[in-house]
């Protein structure tokens, strides 16, 4: 197992967000964690990646403790990220977004900027040559030189997974990767999500998009209300009563927080 | 016209302007101010690293320039200290008291992080106002020497004096542009584009925004001790909150986040502000709608501004190539 949560609770005042949720993630596998709005979905990720400290429970990521660590320390370790939004810089180019994922590898400080020392001259390189590593592995090495303002939504998730290859992770969280993209270009985010796994990596991801979980997760969880309601293969979430119920709403009409 | 037009014959004439300035000016005044254009532009370059480049905004920025010039007249002045070593001796004060200011103010941020600083600045203020027996409170410091001679080179000339800010202002330039074209520099841009993706991407926002406040520390206090021993004579008023907003306009139009926007914004402001010292208090009225305008039209100042248009002219150059390339590809083939 490379990520195992355990009873992971995380309540905002009076409202619990997470409550209680374990979930064991094995390595190579693609995690899905799907869930009605609100469900308690992006706050699970926030956990993970350090941005809150958990209220109660355990996280362990290969077999280190992570549950108290800050995000810059975690993603250290292997753990990357995306959001939702994708949040680069508009005005810098393509490859200037991606060469700054290697920087937590490197250890040039000020004097090996102002000196421009050997230091700083070899992981520049590094740097840059991990980019476009990342970038060749996203298939969008062509447009390095394009200021991000000018390409489309689905090549700047593209850039956002680059980014997050390039800081050398284990463990990639993808928060609604094809939010705001059309089916063909899903597809194509699905072929490289399923890439990545075949690299070695492991996926967890959070989607909206049911045809493309479905055919894409080894494991699905399902969480409702900050509660885990389900967790298993594709065709068992797809046939389990409670996860129906959660989606549609039970026969007795109860409200769903939506 | 095109081979000329380098940015390089650009930075070389600029360069020779600077250095030939002495021997062009009408009178020793225009050099003074000029001169005065170097000390303020060092404290500017500092308050881009920090606001421009890293993204927040420090309003204790001119309480470093003052501990800089306090620090440096004190130490020559009444401990008679060598000007090298107390310039050293403000460097040094500055990059402690950032750590210390930077450690407890960084704990905030936003909106909150300004309003810290500026009372911190605030209170540098006071306390060199009110530590009479210290700073001499507001009949300030009297008789701050110049630089000391280095071998057979003395700094008593105006021109002298200058050269020598102006060699300060380069390096401050050059370590500026260092700094920002490095993997520091990047991971800077990458706090102020966004603080939770660099989090992600294992940068420790804490440590590298602490970083970049000395590091603007630092030049404000090297700005303000090369002030003090420049126009030698200095009062509380270094520390006045509105110095520090004037650098900050000076860095606004010129451009924030950029390396040419702190000396094109100070040499524009102080010519303008001395060629409209006639009009008094009303030159405020020219002033306020000028920066709207700035701000309004080109949020990066005029350095931004020009930098787009060039940026625009080369993109269109090379579509007009491939263009042409194209075309000459399908002649061929035809």
């Amino acid at each position: 197992m490379v990520l195992e949560i355990g009873k992971l609770t995380k309540a905002f005042g009076g409202l619990t967000a997470v409550n209680g949720v374990d979930l064991n993630v094995k390595e190579g596998h693609i995690q899905a964690v799907i869930g009605p709005n609100g469900a308690g979905k992006s706050t699970f990720f926030n956990l993970i990646s350090g941005f809150y400290p958990p209220t109660a429970g355990i996280i362990t990521f290969d077999g280190k403790d992570i549950t108290k660590m800050p995000p810059n320390k975690i993603a250290k370790l292997g753990i990357a990220r995306t959001f939702q939004t994708t949040n680069l810089f508009e005005d810098a180019t393509v490859l200037d977004n991606v060469i700054i994922g290697n920087r937590l590898r490197t250890k040039s400080g000020l004097f090996d900027a102002i000196l421009r020392t050997k230091r700083e001259r070899t992981e520049e390189k590094e740097s840059i040559e991990k980019a476009y590593k990342a970038l060749e592995f996203v298939e969008i090495t062509d447009l390095a030189d394009e200021p991000i303002g000018s390409i489309t939504q689905e090549q700047k998730k593209r850039v956002a997974f680059a980014l997050a290859l390039a800081t050398d992770p284990k463990l990639v969280l993808l928060d609604e990767p094809a939010a705001g993209i059309n089916p063909g270009e899903t597809d194509g985010l699905a072929a490289l999500i399923k890439k990545m796994t075949d690299n070695g990596l492991t996926v967890c991801l959070i989607e909206h998009k049911m045809s493309m979980i479905m055919s894409l997760a080894d494991r699905i969880m399902v969480l409702n209300q900050g509660k885990r309601i389900a967790e298993g293969t594709p065709e068992e979430i797809q046939n389990n009563p409670v996860v129906i119920e959660a989606y549609l709403g039970s026969e007795e009409n109860e409200p769903i927080k939506v | 016209m095109k081979g000329f037009l380098t940015k390089r014959n650009g930075i070389l004439l600029v360069l020779i302007i600077a250095l030939l300035l002495p021997f062009i000016v009408p009178n020793e005044y225009v050099l003074h101010v000029m001169a005065l254009v170097c000390i303020w532009s060092i404290s500017v370059y500092g308050i881009n690293i920090f606001t421009g480049f890293t993204g927040n905004l420090s309003l204790a920025h001119i309480g470093f320039f003052a501990i800089g010039a306090y620090t440096l007249g004190i130490l020559t002045v009444k401990a008679d200290w060598n000007f090298w070593l107390a310039l050293l001796a403000a460097g040094v004060l500055s990059i402690v008291l950032g750590i210390l200011v930077g450690l407890i103010s960084l704990r905030t941020s936003g909106h909150f992080f300004t309003i810290f600083t500026m009372c911190v600045g605030y209170i540098i203020y006071l306390v060199i106002d009110k530590w009479d027996t210290l700073t001499g409170g507001v009949r300030g410091l009297i008789g701050i020497p110049n630089p000391s001679r280095i071998g057979p080179i003395t700094f008593d000339s105006l021109t002298s004096h200058y050269y020598l800010l102006l060699c300060f202002l380069i390096l401050t330039i050059f370590i500026t542009k260092r700094i920002v074209s490095s993997l520091l520099g990047r991971t800077f841009i990458a706090i102020r584009n966004s603080e939770e993706l660099a989090q992600t991407i294992g940068i420790s926002t804490k440590k590298n925004r602490l970083l970049s406040f000395v590091i603007s520390c630092f030049f404000a206090a090297f700005a303000g001790a090369l002030y003090a021993s420049f126009v030698r004579f200095i009062g509380p008023e270094v520390g006045a909150i509105f110095l520090g907003f004037e650098m900050l306009i000076y860095l606004v139009i010129g451009g924030l986040g950029t390396l040419t926007g702190p000396v094109i914004g100070t040499i524009l402001i102080v010519t303008l502000t001395q060629s409209l010292q006639f009009l008094q208090e009303y030159k405020m009225l020219i002033f306020g709608p000028i920066l709207l305008l700035i701000v309004i039209f080109y949020p990066q100042g005029i350095a931004g501004a020009i930098n787009k248009l060039t940026n625009k002219w080369k993109a269109k150059r090379t579509k007009d190539n491939k263009v042409k390339e194209q075309q000459t590809t399908i002649k061929e083939v035809g």
